[in-house]
């Protein structure tokens, strides 16, 4: 509510804070977050059932060590996260931006192997539109373009979650998060949890299945 | 009888100017009224290419448009209808208005949230309607997007299913802020099976809107990505599949009829027990068979396709499935006429807009179980008996609704009343024109003219005829409806704070409620509809 207004007493609602609600509400996000990946996991298995060997055949040119790489990363910084809330109960503000600070750095460096990652194929013109892409067969060609399109929205994730983790890190420092006000974090840190969990279906998904 | 000195919500300014009193609220109240005037315009808009429609549609033959513009105007009154009025409507604007009055709550769980909805809807409406100005000209796929021709058509594709995406996402945002709203906020002693049934429709509502949306938000994506990059996700030239495209498409849009239908429900569960001044009959019924339609109505989405090549027992099973949802829905009216069946009926219009929408949606219904049979669909799949269906279901159901809540909270929004005379004949007027409007596309889609066409053959002439006729008539009507309306805004009458005489807590507070809504969060003990 606006803080300038003529009456303030009698007119300010008892601002009270249901740190429950705020959390249901992010619970619910999330359920959209996954259906929205769900209708391209659904997309995904379709078309993998209908062109099995081509699937196979894109799947074998992706590099299953970045693939690796990027996992352990999002995974540690699921850590990270998990444990920046833990600081904050214990009232170690300064340790808990050190860990987001952490898993920011963590998302920073996915990214990075992501750059290589699809600018080797993009090196070697892999992406819609070229003539060696047209020349694919079908099936191929719609993994590749699942390829970029899942990894895609999902890099758009982790830097909308990285942002997100850094509001909070500043909220910590200008005390609007505190040992006992931590909700925020919390569900800084389900959105965070999210995008990690995403991403481990869609390596084996894109990567490990041949 | 006004007990409390602070000034109602539509006088406070907060220490606020001009526009800015309404654009950066945070009020419950004044979002949905906000929400009311978008809705209105666009509702206008909609309506007016219908009636442009109907006159090309007077005589076989090119009247007034070529073709081309055709299919644009039916694409574009489609959007607008769908995206921009009926699946916001009810919800958006009276959920907002009164959700939070009959909980017993002073505002929705994320006030801020709500505002920021808002201006996603009307960006998403901006960018709808900027389709007609910028590029290649308005989209001519109709409001279903089909691929491929939605991936291969020149027109401005992109840019509407963009608009359907971020109006999706503002539609997910309501629903979620609702749910949490019932969750926790309702008042001390309002126990689930307390809870009036607009607010239990709001919930089956929000609970669609949240599991549906998303997934027409990842589809429409992918048509903008395909056209962007040229690949082929849809398009069977490169892989694709359309009918994909087609299953993706129905398992958000059917559920999201039952997201039209729902909170018109909800509105009519509120009226016929006021009116009647009768305690609602089976409430725990009809509270329930709002999950129900909400759950079954996530797997009947296959009937929009027994023409588009499904394999046999899917159909099958699609086709009882739709059935099996008619069953709720006819559990609601019946439950609604037992309520009616030896109360003291009072005609007032709001009264008699359910009465209209229990009319109407029962044809809309029945025709629905016509559409809903396979082998009877095979015939009319794609004529104009789907054109009268649909328009019996969303503007007869749900437009109805609309407007009998829009009658029914008047009082409370305003604190004012309008000419009960007028608006009554200005009913009548709607009603009438409305059946001379769409039940000859009912005959004449039996008799097989296909929609979406700008022409017909000439043994249709006469029945199209009645249809054009009636389309000025409903108009008619609506404007004579909205200039009561106003005239009441302006000048009515002063209302009480109950004119109606209904027991749920919206009406125990002031007319026009302050920004808090109520001065002391009530505590209840009974249900809302023991009348005595
Ligand atoms: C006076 C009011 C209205 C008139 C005269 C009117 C007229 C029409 C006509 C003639 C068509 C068929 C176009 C064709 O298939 O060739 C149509 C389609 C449609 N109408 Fe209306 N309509 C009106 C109000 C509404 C309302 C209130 C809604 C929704 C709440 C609505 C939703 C639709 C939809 C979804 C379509 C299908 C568009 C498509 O084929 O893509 N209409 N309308």
């Amino acid at each position: 509510m606006s803080t300038n207004s003529q009456q303030p007493e009698v007119h300010h609602p008892v601002i009270h804070r249901d740190d429950t609600a705020k959390k249901l509400g992010m619970w619910l996000f999330l359920f959209t977050e996954l259906i929205l990946f769900g209708g391209l996991f659904l997309v995904y298995s379709i078309y993998r059932y209908l062109n099995p060997e081509d699937f196979s055949n894109g799947s074998h040119h992706l590099d299953v060590g970045i693939g690796a790489l990027n996992t352990m990363i999002l995974i540690t910084s699921s850590l990270t996260v998990a444990l920046s809330i833990t600081a904050i109960q214990k009232n170690k503000p300064k340790l808990a931006i050190g860990l987001i600070v952490f898993t920011i750095f963590c998302a920073l460096l996915f990214m990075v192997n992501k750059y290589f990652e699809w600018g080797h194929k993009i090196h070697y013109d892999l992406y819609p539109g070229t003539e060696l892409f047209k020349a694919l067969k079908p099936g191929e060609g719609l993994f590749y373009v699942l390829y970029y399109f899942m990894t895609g929205l999902h890099m758009l994730h982790v830097v909308v979650g990285a942002i997100l983790l850094g509001i909070m890190a500043n909220y910590i420092r200008k005390g609007m998060i505190t040992h006992d006000n931590y909700v925020l974090l919390e569900n800084g840190g389900l959105y965070w949890h999210l995008v990690d969990l995403i991403w481990i279906y869609l390596f084996p998904l894109l990567y490990l299945i041949h | 009888m006004t007990t409390t000195t602070l000034p109602n919500y539509l006088e406070d300014k907060q220490g606020k100017k001009g526009l800015m009193v309404w654009l950066t609220t945070h009020d419950h109240k004044r979002i949905g009224l906000m929400y009311l005037a978008a809705l209105s315009v666009f509702f206008i808009v909609g309506v007016l290419i219908g009636i442009l429609m109907r006159l090309e549609l007077l005589n076989p033959g090119k009247d007034i448009v070529d073709p081309q513009t055709y299919n644009s105007l039916f694409t574009l009154h489609g959007v607008i209808m769908i995206f921009l009025f009926v699946i916001p409507g009810i919800p958006a604007v009276f959920g907002n208005i009164a959700l939070p009055l009959i909980i017993g709550a002073r505002d929705v769980a994320f006030p801020k949230l709500n505002l920021f909805s808002w201006y996603l809807y009307m960006f998403g409406a901006m960018l709808a309607l900027g389709t007609l100005l910028v590029g290649d000209g308005p989209p001519d796929t109709g409001w279903t997007f089909y691929a491929p021709y939605s991936v291969k058509t020149g027109t401005n594709v992109t840019m509407a299913v963009f608009a359907a995406f971020i109006l999706g996402f503002s539609s997910i945002l309501t629903g979620l802020n609702f749910i949490v709203t019932i969750h926790r906020m309702r008042c001390p002693g309002m126990s689930w099976f307390k809870m009036p049934l607009f607010a239990w429709a709001l919930y089956a509502t929000s609970w669609i809107q949240l599991l549906a949306t998303p997934v027409v938000g990842i589809t429409l994506l992918m048509i903008a990505v395909e056209r962007m990059l040229g690949i082929g996700l849809f398009d069977p030239a490169l892989g694709g599949d359309p009918v994909l495209y087609q299953h993706l498409f129905w398992i958000y849009s059917h559920p999201a009829v039952y997201i039209m239908i729902l909170p018109g429900m909800g509105v009519i569960s509120e009226i016929i027990p006021t009116f009647s001044q009768r305690r609602i009959f089976g409430y725990k019924a009809i509270a329930y068979s709002s999950l129900a339609i909400a759950f079954i109505g996530y797997f009947v989405w296959g009937h929009h396709m027994f023409t588009s090549g499904m394999s046999g027992p899917a159909r099958v099973i699609f086709s009882i499935l739709t059935f099996l949802v008619a069953i709720p829905s006819a559990i609601k009216v019946f439950n609604w006429l037992a309520t009616m069946y030896n109360g003291s009926i009072d005609m007032k219009p709001p009264m008699l807009y359910a009465m209209g929408f229990i009319f109407l949606f029962l044809i809309g219904g029945l025709t629905g179980l016509v559409n809903g049979a396979l082998a009877a669909d095979i015939h009319i799949h794609d004529t104009y008996f789907v054109v009268g269906h649909f328009h019996y279901v969303m503007f007869g159901g749900t437009g109805f609704a609309f407007f009998a809540a829009m009658h029914y909270w008047f009082p409370k929004i305003w604190g004012k009343m309008y000419s009960i005379k007028h608006a009554t004949r200005a009913f009548w007027v709607l009603f009438t024109g409305f059946n001379i409007l769409y039940f000859p596309m009912l005959v004449v889609g039996i008799m097989g003219m296909p929609r979406r066409y700008y022409d017909y053959l000439p043994q249709f002439h006469l029945p199209n005829e009645i249809s054009t006729v009636g389309s000025w008539i409903t108009v008619l009507g609506l404007v004579y409806m909205i200039v009561v309306l106003i005239q009441g805004m302006r000048k009515g009458e002063k209302a009480e704070r109950n004119p109606w005489h209904g027991l749920t807590l919206d009406w125990q507070t002031d007319s026009p409620p302050t920004l808090e809504n109520f001065e002391e969060i009530p505590t209840v003990t009974e249900g809302p509809y023991e009348y005595k």
